[in-house]
């Protein structure tokens, strides 16, 4: 049986006092529906629908667009705009406009808005518009990454399969790993950072799924390769090969949580042994990485945190080390994005993004990861329930439990 | 990459590192060794973590030395008391005396609930399931057929606000054996593992090769400090064991920690606050010492334990004057003179049970309840489980003591539903000065169905032990000591008043054989039929279709003409 899906987007083009290009088909305000097709496999297709308004600016939307700087005018425009879950706003500004900076024709704010440079007539604003559609909402790699189990092996790229996977809730767990508590008297402020950094993320979050959070520091537990020693850097390096071998010694003791079963997000800070300090991890190239991090596709993330060499060896171990949780905290949440798949493809040039600040993502990020969700959402049920149906006409009588019948 | 340069502008809010905040876990553990009369020694190990936390109210999610595990199940599913127990062995109290703190043999589970969980047997049953994941025990095995609520034992052992029975639920699996994929998990619930510290000695090789192995875990509520306004939450694992003198000491009575654990100690827990070991050097009767420790001790204690007044002689593992001469600590323990059968201490309480009888249709539950105290009398709390396979007949049950019958003054029986729930019987029984108590019941056997016979049936079936809880009175009045300064060993149970102490005995476990029906039958019926049907069948066919026709006898070939040829050489009849 043939699977058509069909993705709907309301998308609008307002147009600023001297914005509007000579070359309209019809007089503002008009619509227009746009379908292009996105193959998936032989027996499914999705289509993507973008029903385009085109209108002028209202009185207070041309007093929202007269201030000073881009961003200014997005806060403006936020605030008029009722915008709802998956929706599209472009504001179309004069060329001469001071609102935009030299150089860059689209402004991509924190909400679902953007303001692009006027010129070029009708047909540029066409493609900025696709371009933009491409950045702010789905595209066809992320709604092919979404069905990745549907579509043949060869034509997705090697980051498809690595988002997690849609559910209900997530567990996010914060370990603190000291494997030499003789040394180091490591102490985190972790509620603090958590309640400070992760959380409005998460609170954001929250319309995708339920995340609790919770933290807990293990002693004597040891990385499970041992690292080389580099003479020229006096420092202890992991490269890269070596990184797979880490994660799996360190989960016996991370314990599985047993109150629920939401999966679960491991963020691990390892604080090296005395023995083995400074310890870097070298990427492919042999230079170590900056963050001193690395992440694993739908498991997590750790990243080691050296500890400087007391000043006289003299001094009383153990250290007392108070942990940056800024620095920590900086490096989770970039992680914590990766994995849910919120990286920033490549921008076409002249584009500026506006950075999203304390809530840690725009509001069109959480867009695309709602669409791909859903999209996954709906694939899982269309499958779990034809499959049921198959099942259920071969075997004409199965035996079930009640309480298993009354979920169905 | 641009990424990091991205969110560097997130976290505008810099803050500076905070100053050291108060640690709110504490730990401490503990070694008692215990010389026992035969030239047995028993090694007990606690770690206790008190958490100034209330895992009760709020999101408490933030674990530091409480292990994260129990502290989700315990804020999860509403627990307000936790005691678990894997036993190996039995201890035989009248050989060994009294026990710190017995278990039964096998796995029991005791949990008291807080009043505010809606639904106990579901809590239980995920509680149990969760738990058996954790622990690699088939506690998963606990069901309705063997819980039971008991109305007057197991009151909680830490703070309680009100003790509604119905929030207690107690099961215990005899059957469950122990073994090393038990004692991994346990060793993982420490702080430190079993890298540093006391449970550097906890080696599964040397543990399990003993006459008792027991290893507890108990989670309960308690004061913070002496005022009681708040509520802290403490973590004990308890580890016991008994080496044999014949089996681990080769014959020899003289212990050593390397002769014990094949291991020594080398240095403290370092995120312990109190790491010490404790030998018991109390002298048997008026004169010196039985027993001689080195290397000396950092401090000798004295205390009143279970109503005897004992001397321990301490070892600080934190106090840096211990490792000065050498880098490890073997405490030694050598008797001095030679061991007296009459010296042999009778523990005040202790009890036997056995089923006696013939054959597979009845018999009868027997236990002897000993109290030894000269003059004092006391009254002791029986809680017996029996599975509903042994229907009991309530109106045989007879108390007798000294030869005349004893009324219980408190009585709670409530039968068993076939399939469903076990037998509850909890008697408050005075026992008299110096005098044995027998307690007899008779039963019946049940003939189960054959689906629920268990693999090997002529092994026969368990029934868990009985548990005895008395106040006992002691000779020597006891101090109500602050908890955090007196060794683990002594606060265990709480203490109400000095002039008894509390004690929780265990019975043997029983082996009861039910009526097995013979499982070869059906084999041997088949093999049976189908061997009939075949020779009647086989015989029947041939007379009916079997034809005779003549056979014309053939001249032979060249092959026969030439055997014949020499057999008439040989003398032998031809073909």
């Amino acid at each position: 049986a043939c699977a058509q899906l069909q993705l709907a987007a309301p998308v609008a083009l307002v147009f600023a006092p001297g914005s509007v290009p000579g070359d309209l088909p019809r007089p503002l305000p008009f619509r227009d529906v746009q379908e292009t097709e996105i193959p998936v496999n032989l027996r499914t297709s999705v289509t993507s629908r973008y029903e385009t308004v085109y209108r002028s600016t209202t009185a207070r939307e041309e007093a929202a667009l007269d201030v000073a700087t881009a961003r200014e005018a997005d806060a403006a425009l936020h605030l008029l705009q009722d915008a709802s879950v998956g929706s599209l706003t472009l504001y179309v500004v004069p060329e001469t406009s001071p609102l935009l900076p030299q150089g860059v024709s689209v402004y991509v704010g924190k909400h679902r808005s953007a303001l692009v440079r006027a010129g070029g007539g009708l047909a540029a604003l066409r493609t900025r518009l696709q371009q933009l559609t491409q950045v702010m909402s789905f595209t066809a790699t992320s709604i092919a990454a979404a069905l990745s189990d549907r579509v043949p092996d060869g034509q997705l790229g090697p980051d498809a399969r690595r988002h997690l996977k849609s559910s209900l809730g997530y567990e996010i767990t914060f370990s603190l790993l000291n494997p030499d508590p003789k040394s180091h008297d490591v102490d985190w402020d972790i509620e603090d950072a958590v309640n400070r950094y992760v959380q409005p993320v998460l609170d954001k979050l929250s319309l995708v799924a339920n995340f609790s959070v919770d933290s807990q520091i293990l002693y004597y537990a040891v990385l499970g390769v041992t690292p080389r020693f580099d003479k020229e850097s006096s420092s202890f390096l992991l490269s890269t090969h070596s990184l797979p071998h880490v994660i799996n010694p360190v989960e016996a003791r991370l314990g599985s949580s047993a109150a629920s079963l939401y999966p679960v997000l491991n963020f691990l800070l390892y604080v090296p042994e005395r023995s083995h300090s400074p310890l870097y991890i070298q990427d492919k190239d042999g230079a170590p990485v900056p963050t001193n991090a690395f992440h694993s596709p739908r498991w997590g993330g750790i990243m080691i945190y050296n500890v400087e060499a007391p000043a006289s060896p003299q001094a009383s171990l153990p250290l007392h080390v108070d942990v940056d949780m800024v620095r920590v905290m900086e490096v989770f949440l970039a992680q914590l994005r990766l994995l849910f798949g919120l990286s920033r493809e490549e921008l076409p040039p002249e584009f500026l993004l506006e950075s999203p600040g304390n809530e840690g993502l725009a509001d069109w990020e959480l867009d695309r990861l709602l669409w791909a969700h859903t999209v996954e959402n709906i694939a899982t049920v269309s499958t779990t329930l034809t499959s049921l149906a198959q099942l259920l006409d071969k075997i004409g009588n199965i035996v079930i439990k009640d309480d298993v019948a009354s979920e169905v | 990459g641009g990424m990091a340069a991205a969110l560097l502008l997130l976290l505008l809010l810099a803050a500076g590192p905070g100053p050291g905040r108060a640690r709110r876990d504490v730990l401490r553990e503990e070694l008692l060794l215990s010389p026992l009369p035969a030239g047995d020694v028993a090694a007990t190990f606690q770690f206790r973590t008190r958490w100034d936390a209330d895992l009760q109210r709020g999101e408490v999610s933030h674990y530091r030395l409480f292990p994260k595990a129990l502290g989700r199940l315990v804020a999860a599913l509403g627990v307000r008391e936790l005691h678990l127990a894997l036993t190996q062995g039995f201890w035989r109290t009248q050989a060994w005396g009294q026990p710190p703190l017995q278990a039964p043999a096998g796995a029991e589970l005791w949990v008291w609930f807080q009043p505010t969980v809606t639904d106990v047997d579901k809590a239980w049953k995920e509680l149990s399931n969760i738990l058996s994941g954790i622990f690699c025990a088939s506690l998963n095995f606990i069901d309705s057929t063997n819980t039971v609520t008991p109305t007057a034992s197991f009151k909680p052992l830490g703070l309680a606000n009100g003790t509604d029975h119905h929030l207690l639920r107690y099961a215990v699996l005899p059957r469950e054996v122990v073994c090393t994929e038990n004692l991994t998990p346990w060793k993982k619930l420490l702080p430190c593992g079993s890298k540093a510290g006391l449970a550097v000695l906890l080696k599964a090789e040397r543990l399990f090769h003993s006459s008792y192995h027991s290893q507890a875990v108990h989670i309960r509520p308690v004061c913070r400090d002496a005022s009681c306004l708040a509520v802290s939450w403490e973590l004990r694992q308890t580890l016991t064991v008994v080496f044999d003198s014949f089996a681990s000491g080769q014959g020899k009575k003289d212990w050593s920690l390397f002769k014990m654990f094949s291991r020594t100690l080398t240095d403290a827990c370092p995120l312990a606050s109190q790491s010490k070991v404790y030998v018991d050097i109390s002298p048997k009767s008026k004169e010196k010492e039985l027993l001689e420790v080195t290397p000396p001790p950092t401090s000798v204690h004295e205390a009143v334990v279970q109503g005897d007044k004992r001397t321990y002689a301490v070892y600080d593992l934190l106090s840096p004057s211990l490792f000065n001469t050498s880098r490890s600590l073997n405490v030694q323990l050598k008797w001095q003179r030679p061991q007296d059968s009459s010296e042999l201490p009778t523990p005040v309480l202790h009890a036997q049970r056995y089923v006696s009888g013939y054959g597979l249709q009845t018999g009868e539950i027997s236990t002897l309840i000993y109290n030894t105290h000269p003059y004092r009398a006391f009254p002791v709390l029986l809680l017996e489980t029996v599975p509903w396979y042994l229907r009991l007949y309530v109106h045989t049950l007879t108390i007798i003591t000294k030869g005349k019958e004893n009324k219980p003054s408190y009585i709670h029986y409530q039968p068993a539903q076939d399939r469903r729930r076990p037998h509850l019987l909890e008697m408050l029984i005075q026992l008299p000065a110096n005098s044995i108590t027998k307690v007899t019941i008779q039963f019946e056997r049940a003939l189960l169905k054959w689906t629920e016979y268990t693999p090997d049936p002529n092994h026969g079936f368990y029934v868990g032990s009985s548990v005895l809880s008395a106040l006992v009175p002691s000779v020597i009045a006891m101090k109500d000591g602050d908890v955090e300064q007196s060794p683990l060993f002594t606060s265990l149970f709480p203490s109400s008043d000095g002039s008894s102490y509390f004690v929780r005995l265990y019975t043997e476990p029983l082996l009861v054989n039910l009526p097995t029906p013979d499982f070869s039958m059906p084999y041997n019926v088949i093999c049976l039929t189908c061997t009939v049907v075949a020779v009647c069948y086989g015989s029947f066919y041939n007379l009916l279709t079997r034809t005779f026709h003549v056979e014309e006898p053939s001249r032979g070939g060249l092959a026969k003409r030439l055997a014949n040829i020499i057999r008439k050489f040989r003398g032998v009849p031809p073909l």
